[in-house]
């Protein structure tokens, strides 16, 4: 649904029973992270396993959703309606609680982004009963 | 255990097409594989070994086997992107090794250019991450820029430094015929180029093209027989690099563990190659595997390509004399056969005469398989002229 109105593609996520709680979270405009009950690594893209420990036995957390730019690339050619939407920002955010998440930085001038410039999580309803976490910079 | 001297590449081809939309990818295949064995000396009744990648249609291998009249007694489906077939390689050459096959058939074919589905891409969309990384528009293109980026801001590396890398693949194309662009580009033609993904200009990445390419690997007594010459494998070496539970670091590829494995079995060092086949997908893909296998310090990479370093035939360090993924040719997205392909060349002497380079004793050939900002397979192989 946001296609036309933001500019950029919100297509819904393909969703497992891994991934289920953190798009179910997403509705509430929660972004939710697993914590490993055993080593306490903090786990990114969800997963049945600790990859740190092999533990199975996680939770999820509410995180902050601040972080960083870790990386980033201005895109300016893409296929399809990604290329419509161009230029847009493709990011990796390094969040206060540790993962890299890969994402897209929002509301923002494409210029204006840079490495370790501060960013917050706003949310791209997919209409679909969940939300894609997008970062814009913080002001 | 090691395959150092313990299997030889005897037969080589590379599809001289380009853009193929009248072949079907099995005949793709089918002329690669004849063509290999023609180079060895050896027909397809000679053949009881078999590897392909993903890029194999239908039931992959097995449909490939059926198509080629082939019944192996070894059979290995192993998918890296494009490195698989340098893990080929390595894979035959251990089974040859071990006693299990004498014989190993490894090929590749893709249809890029043409279009349509390819093998593979469904399955690849139910991978487990694909919820967190299919949404955000990362083209391929976009995935490597990710790492351009945070490679200059960790080191300095400029765009003119990445740009010198085409221009070497350029230099070299102009005198490779069957080379999809031949013609020689400077470094401000690479930067004026329109930007794809920043910064990524379109000079900085790779062509798309059909084709494919084969490569027979035989067990000395085999390669005794032959009147080709035999290249001698001396080491690989194989990794695979992730998303490492969310902590990626995008500066590096899996060639700082495949690479060591490589030189160590072969036991040689980066200050002994004479010729490097290095997959180039995207120019920072060349610049990032040069510093990971130790040709350079890690974050020099953009000094070490510049005054002509990669040229052949008297650079220091000649790469990809074919003009390589950046020129000459990227048979179905997946760059490594033709890696493997230009070193047997240069370590035979018949590379293209202006780029052969004299007295070629050691070349390495690396495949940077998948993505340098999610996941990857890397593989390296290091070869002789002889033992």
């Amino acid at each position: 649904m946001g296609d036309e109105r933001r500019g950029i593609p919100t297509r819904a996520p393909a969703i497992n029973p891994d991934s289920e709680p953190f798009w179910a979270a997403t509705a509430d405009g929660r972004l939710t992270l697993q914590r490993c009950a055993a080593c306490g690594a903090v786990v990114w893209w969800p997963k049945a396993i600790c990859p740190a420990c092999q533990s199975f036995d996680l939770a999820w957390f509410d995180a902050t959703g601040r972080g960083t730019v870790y990386s980033y690339t201005v895109v300016h050619r893409a296929p399809g309606s990604w290329g419509r939407a161009a230029p847009y920002v493709l990011a990796y955010v390094e969040l206060e609680e540790g993962p890299r998440l890969m994402t897209n930085i929002v509301d923002s001038d494409p210029d204006a982004v840079t490495i370790d410039a501060p960013v917050r999580v706003v949310w791209h309803d997919t209409g679909e009963g969940n939300a894609l976490p997008r970062f814009t910079l913080a002001d | 255990m090691s395959i150092r001297g313990r299997a030889f590449i005897a037969g080589i081809h590379e599809h001289p097409g380009r853009h193929l939309p009248d072949e079907s990818l099995m005949e793709i295949h089918a002329r690669c594989c004849v063509g290999a064995l023609a180079d060895a000396g050896l027909s397809m009744g000679d053949v009881d070994a078999f590897v392909s990648a993903g890029d194999a249609p239908g039931f992959g291998t097995l449909s490939m086997l059926d198509y080629l009249g082939i019944r192996a007694s070894w059979i290995d489906s192993t998918e890296m992107g494009g490195s698989s077939y340098l893990a080929h390689v390595n894979h035959a050459a251990a089974a040859i090794a071990a006693g299990k096959c004498r014989v190993a058939l490894v090929s590749l074919a893709g249809k890029p250019r043409t279009g349509g589905a390819q093998p593979g891409g469904s399955a690849r969309a139910s991978g487990p991450e694909s919820g967190f990384e299919s949404l955000w528009g990362a083209g391929v293109p976009a995935n490597y820029a990710m790492a351009a980026r945070r490679h200059m801001h960790e080191f300095g590396t400029t765009s003119e430094q990445l740009a010198e890398i085409k221009v070497a693949a350029s230099v070299h194309a102009q005198h490779n015929p069957h080379a999809f662009l031949r013609d020689v580009v400077t470094v401000d033609e690479v930067l004026e180029s329109p930007m794809i993904a920043d910064p990524l200009h379109r000079l900085d990445c790779c062509v798309i093209t059909d084709g494919g390419g084969a490569v027979v690997v035989v067990h000395p007594e085999v390669a005794a027989d032959l009147d080709r010459h035999c290249v001698p494998i001396l080491g690989a070496g194989e990794a695979n690099k992730g998303t490492a539970n969310g902590r990626i670091d995008l500066t590096h590829t899996g060639a700082v563990w495949s690479g060591p494995a490589a030189f160590a079995e072969a036991g040689v060092t980066p200050a002994d190659i004479d010729y490097v086949s290095i997959y180039d997908s995207f120019t920072i893909t060349v610049l990032q595997t040069l510093e990971d296998l130790g040709f350079c310090e890690k974050g020099k990479g953009g000094e070490f390509v510049l005054d002509g370093r990669l040229q052949a035939p008297h650079g220091g360090l000649p790469f990809n004399t074919d003009g390589g993924g950046l020129c000459n040719n990227h048979p179905g997205n997946r760059g490594g056969m033709t890696k493997i392909l230009e070193a047997v060349r240069q370590l035979r002497g018949e590379a293209n005469a202006p780029v052969q380079v004299p007295d070629c004793e050691l070349a390495l050939a690396h495949g940077t398989g998948g993505s340098l900002s999610a996941r990857m397979g890397s593989a390296t192989l290091i070869l002789g002229r002889s033992l």
